[in-house]
């Protein structure tokens, strides 16, 4: 009983391992195939567009409402201290710093990340990697590396987009429903929010990013087992990466403050 | 001449022992078939001669250097001297059949964009394809398939060319058609193809020489006619497909 538990421990323990060395081999390829010549732009433009223009429909929702119900939520709160002039601020800080970068890495991790696990996957199990290392073309630097510059540079964008319709929607609920004064509000904002806040949630998205599509691409690089393979793949992608966003957010944000 | 020497090759997976001490010599400018039941590693050994996987014993040499131990970077370059086609053809299902087969040509070339839909022009031509250079692989019968995956596996006008079962899942008439394209483009180039399949007609068709793997290992080899008269009970029970003989059915 015991011995069968040990047992079961130490095979947890040595995947995690060899998850962890397989995935640190393909970042390190990763980058350095990234900066060796030639530098295929054709594939990371058409990945940029798949992360970054195809996400923008989920984003704007997102954070629209998130920053919609920040606001509710952050008058009822701060009505109570008679505090609230501060609805702009906690709206502005709490999406640049927080919800901006954790909520798009979410949603394009479940829409973006889950896609690239499969395709990938199912290049796996069709022979189409196996046909690339045939043809002597690398399918780190021809598939992984385009993957992970988008992730990396779309993130942020993203991050960006999320945060500014989260103000819109936090100044539209705060504004015109819940009658804060304009002026008040966007003033109290500039006041409280500065620059520094914004760029903690970039740095963050960046991170994101390259969480996102190396988790993606790795579980889709080494999936295995036909059809039910591939979708094994795609929910560890989006599983693994979305905790490892939130383990990495916590961490990131104990270093910023 | 060997071109290619295969010795002792061993290879395992887990606790399972696929190949056992391979010894092959594959003939340059010959067709060279392995044949083999369903799942005694004919499709691991032909992955061994294009460093799709490595061995954990044993040597492959191509014209005499050894090729099973090189790192990954001189791979690159002696892959170049290879084509293959996949069982299922593995074309880029995001490319259309002109990517596809110009594939090789756009990342080791620098050929005009004109210049490679010429040279994919012919390759199609000479599978019997024409006019479907902007047909989506999804679009495509499975014998279309493995004629497209023939062109791309020969437009670099490789030395080498390796076919993994070229004819399963396809009909009888399909097979024979194969059959002569691979005699058609080996015979016009002199290249060296090296086959693995279960099809019987279709290796007594085109193979220069057969080698039988089994068990692990290559148990008889010879030409066409040797092997009909080979008096070993288990290649005659797979040559003539009987269920009952050495080789057991489970």
């Amino acid at each position: 009983m015991i011995r069968a538990y040990l047992e079961k421990l130490g095979r947890m323990a040595e995947k995690f391992v060899d998850t962890a060395g397989l995935m640190s081999i393909m970042l390190f390829q990763a980058a350095v195939h990234a900066f060796t010549p030639p530098i295929k732009f054709r594939n990371i433009f058409k990945q940029m567009e798949f992360v970054g223009v195809q996400s923008l429909f989920v984003v704007i929702l997102t954070g629209s409402f998130t920053g919609m119900v920040l606001a509710l939520q952050s008058f009822n709160a701060l009505k109570r201290f008679g505090a609230e002039s501060l609805v702009g601020p906690t709206v502005a800080l709490s999406m640049a710093r927080e919800l901006g970068p954790v909520l798009t890495g979410l949603m394009v991790t479940g829409r973006a990340g889950s896609a690239m696990a499969t395709e990938l996957g199912t290049m796996r199990v069709t022979e189409q990697i196996d046909a690339l290392v045939t043809m002597a073309v690398n399918p780190v630097k021809y598939l992984v590396v385009p993957r992970v510059i988008a992730g990396v540079l779309m993130f942020p964008l993203l991050a960006i987009i999320t945060d500014f319709v989260g103000v819109l929607g936090g100044y539209f609920v705060g504004v015109k429903l819940l009658g804060i004064n304009p002026g008040v509000y966007i003033g109290r904002t500039i006041d409280f929010v500065q620059v520094s806040d914004i760029f903690a949630g970039l740095y963050k998205s960046i991170v994101f990013g390259l969480i996102t599509t190396l988790v993606a691409s790795y579980n889709g690089f080494y999936a295995y087992g036909g059809a039910e393979g591939v979708g094994r793949a795609a929910t560890n992608s989006v599983v693994t990466a979305s905790v490892m966003i939130l383990v990495s957010d916590y961490l990131m944000s104990s270093f910023m403050v | 001449m060997g071109m290619i020497k295969i010795s002792n090759l061993k290879k395992f997976f887990g606790t399972k022992r696929v190949l056992d001490g391979v010894d092959l010599e594959i003939d340059k400018g010959k067709i060279t078939v392995i044949i083999g039941r369903s799942g005694e590693g004919k499709s691991v050994l032909i992955k061994h001669i294009i460093g799709l996987l490595r061995p954990d014993d044993g040597q492959i040499f191509l014209e005499g250097q050894e090729i099973s131990s090189m790192s990954e970077r001189d791979w690159g370059e002696v892959r170049k001297r290879f084509g293959m086609l996949f069982q299922g053809a593995a074309l880029f299902d995001s490319m259309t059949v002109g990517e596809n087969v110009g594939f090789p040509l756009k990342e080791h070339t620098d050929l005009a964009d004109e210049d490679i839909m010429k040279i994919v022009g012919d390759k199609l031509r000479r599978v019997g394809l024409v006019g479907v250079e902007h047909m989506m692989p999804a679009e495509l019968s499975g014998g279309m398939k493995k004629r497209v995956g023939l062109a791309r596996a020969i437009v670099m006008d490789p030395e080498i060319v390796l076919f993994d079962e070229p004819t399963t899942g396809l009909d009888p008439i399909m097979s024979d058609s194969i059959a002569d394209l691979v005699l058609d483009t080996q015979r016009s180039l002199q290249t060296t193809y090296i086959l693995i399949t279960h099809d019987i007609p279709f290796t007594y068709k085109i193979a220069d020489k057969i080698a039988m793997l089994h068990e692990g290992r290559i148990i008889e080899q010879g030409t066409v006619e040797e092997m009909k008269n080979n008096p070993n009970p288990v290649v005659k029970q797979f040559l003539e497909g009987r269920a009952e003989g050495p080789i057991k059915v489970y």
